[in-house]
């Protein structure tokens, strides 16, 4: 039986991935790996020493690497909706090559979130490995969050997938990445808790994939409680993630098969 | 009668009530090298993207190897091989993994894409950089990889949209060469080009369109019989000495055509134009015989050359 054709896009995304992953292992795993360090480590040791029970019982090390995983599934999967999908449109123009041969936009949009998919749960994993080095988590629990990180980063790119396809504008991208993906990137709980922003700000919290990812992430690896039940956070990442990809659909069409 | 593999009657497209093909009647036979000659803008690659099943249609009818394009794109496109107006190669790749992916795409065993990336690496004379990069090749090999790329899936209709279209003259005849044998291997072609001698060069029957709708339809030959006059004498004046002495050219061929740097007599016997060119006591800075060309059709159907 033939390979059904979004598998084919994501074997074709994989084979150009083992050429150029060398490029992406900065930005992918060492960024956050820093982040461990300088955050953690660095200014985990001022917040330890002020604050004696830690956040929430743990120490700030321990309290940011589930977070700093959330957050880092969320980058990978903005990063992947992002730039792949404007490089396949306009760029490289590699989709236009694609949707000469039997793929058509359904399947181009379902191979595409695979392969954001399996980006995600690459870098996700690395950094869970990092995590254990760090002592932080057991193997396990911290293998078992990266799951919930594959969630974060599928519902950040299918909605970034949504926006990118729905712009032009060159200009778009790096200011989608300014006031949505690095703010929120700060202020989802990843590296304090979210009780810590003014009050009218924390409904804004809420809504964002990464408090959700963060929440969830961090009930995983170190088993703290969270606000909302977990199959509330679950639910409402895939649903984000669906969204994310039927919004694109039309669009895709409209910019590919004018 | 041939077996058609391409029907379209009025075939339309619109663009935000913008009319890019304007109810256009075609076919084309398996086997033959179809061609759409007519400058930028007159509807050819729009023409070509309905055909590919790239592009829904707005009006009228089109099968495809006996598909609609609309209902059945995905069993048509494999049928196909596409060469696109613009290089869309995955540049980071290597020659050999282009084509490897490509033929992914059909769905084709890996065994089979090796063997044929050998046979289609030999035709587009890549053999020697199957391992190099695709960002390192010259503008000519990158589309000879377009094409080969375009016939992994062993298609049953190529179509090129302006395939020597940014080439230099040598790769162009290098390309042309190509295509020229698929042509005699039984491959049908559609070419779409504003280039004249590449119409003439590859195509077995043409139509020449302008402004989205055909304005004639034939093989050169046929083209330029029923158009034009066999010869051609084209007169060049210095700048301002045209104006003055159009209307003494009046007669001296059975047509005239004064253009903006030139006049072009179009006759039977150019030896002859020459001699009552002379004899009119005109002298022209140069003067060029010639055979008629497609050039000289488009010129006489739309008024027009097709470079404007």
């Amino acid at each position: 039986m033939a390979m059904p054709l979004a598998l084919r896009v994501a074997e074709s995304e994989a084979r150009w991935y083992r050429r150029v992953w060398r490029g992406s292992m900065f930005t992918s795993f060492i960024n956050p790996v820093l982040y461990l360090l300088a955050m953690g480590v660095g200014l985990g040791t001022l917040v330890d020493a002020n604050l004696p029970p830690g956040l929430e019982g743990v120490s700030y090390l321990t309290f940011l690497a589930p977070g700093l995983l959330a957050a880092t599934a969320m980058q990978t999967g903005a990063g992947e909706g992002a730039w792949k999908v404007r490089a396949g449109i306009k760029w490289t123009r590699t989709y236009h090559a694609k949707l000469a041969t039997p793929i058509g936009i359904p399947a181009l949009v379902n191979g595409h979130m695979l392969w954001v998919g399996v980006r995600v749960l690459m870098v996700s994993v690395a950094f869970a490995i990092v995590v254990v080095a760090f002592r932080v988590a057991p193997l396990w629990q911290s293998l078992a969050a990266t799951l919930p990180a594959l969630l974060v980063g599928l519902a950040m790119g299918g909605i970034t997938t949504a926006f990118t396809v729905r712009t032009n504008s060159d200009v778009a991208i790096p200011t989608y990445f300014r006031f949505v993906v690095i703010p929120m990137f700060l202020f989802s709980g990843a590296f304090f808790p979210i009780t810590q922003l003014p009050g009218w700000l924390q409904p804004i919290a809420y809504i964002t994939p990464l408090w959700h990812g963060v929440e969830l992430c961090r009930s995983v690896m170190l088993g703290t409680p969270t606000v909302v039940e977990p199959f509330i956070s679950v639910l409402y990442l895939i649903a984000l993630t669906a969204a994310g990809m039927a919004l694109a659909m039309k669009p895709f069409e409209k910019q590919l098969l004018p | 009668m041939a077996e058609q593999l391409i029907t379209a009657s009025g075939l339309t497209k619109e663009f935000d009530g913008l009319v890019a093909v304007d109810g256009i009647d075609f076919h084309v036979d398996r086997g033959e090298s179809f061609g759409f000659l007519g400058p930028n803008g007159a509807g050819k690659t729009s023409a070509m993207r309905m055909i590919g099943a790239v592009s829904p249609i707005t009006g009228g009818d089109l099968t495809v190897l006996g598909h609609d394009p609309e209902a059945e794109g995905p069993e048509l496109r494999a049928k196909l091989g596409v060469v696109p107006q613009e290089d869309n190669l995955d540049q980071e790749l290597t020659v050999r993994e282009n084509l490897l992916m490509y033929g992914r795409y059909f769905g084709l065993p890996k065994a089979v894409i090796e063997e044929r990336i050998d046979e289609l690496l030999e035709f587009a004379q890549l053999t020697e950089k199957a391992d190099s990069k695709v960002e390192a090749l010259s503008g000519g090999m990158k589309r000879r990889l377009t094409i080969a790329r375009g016939l992994i899936n062993d298609p049953e209709m190529l179509i090129l949209d302006e395939p020597t279209t940014g080439l230099d003259p040598q790769a162009r005849h290098v390309l042309w060469d190509r295509l020229y044998r698929l042509k005699q291997q039984g491959v049908t072609l559609i070419i779409t080009t504003h280039y004249m001698d590449e119409a003439e060069q590859l195509c077995d029957r043409l139509v020449i369109m302008d402004k989205g709708k055909i304005v004639a339809e034939g093989s050169p030959r046929q083209l330029i019989e029923e158009h034009s006059r066999p010869e051609v004498v084209e007169l060049r004046f210095p700048v301002g000495v045209l104006e003055t002495i159009a209307e003494r050219l009046d007669g001296l061929a059975p047509r005239v055509e004064v253009l903006a740097d030139r006049a072009l007599l179009y006759t039977d016997d150019a030896d002859a134009t020459v001699e009552k060119v002379h004899a009119e006591g005109l002298e022209p800075e140069t003067i060029l015989e010639r055979r008629s060309t497609l050039e000289d059709v488009f010129l006489r159907l739309t008024g027009r050359t097709l470079e404007d």
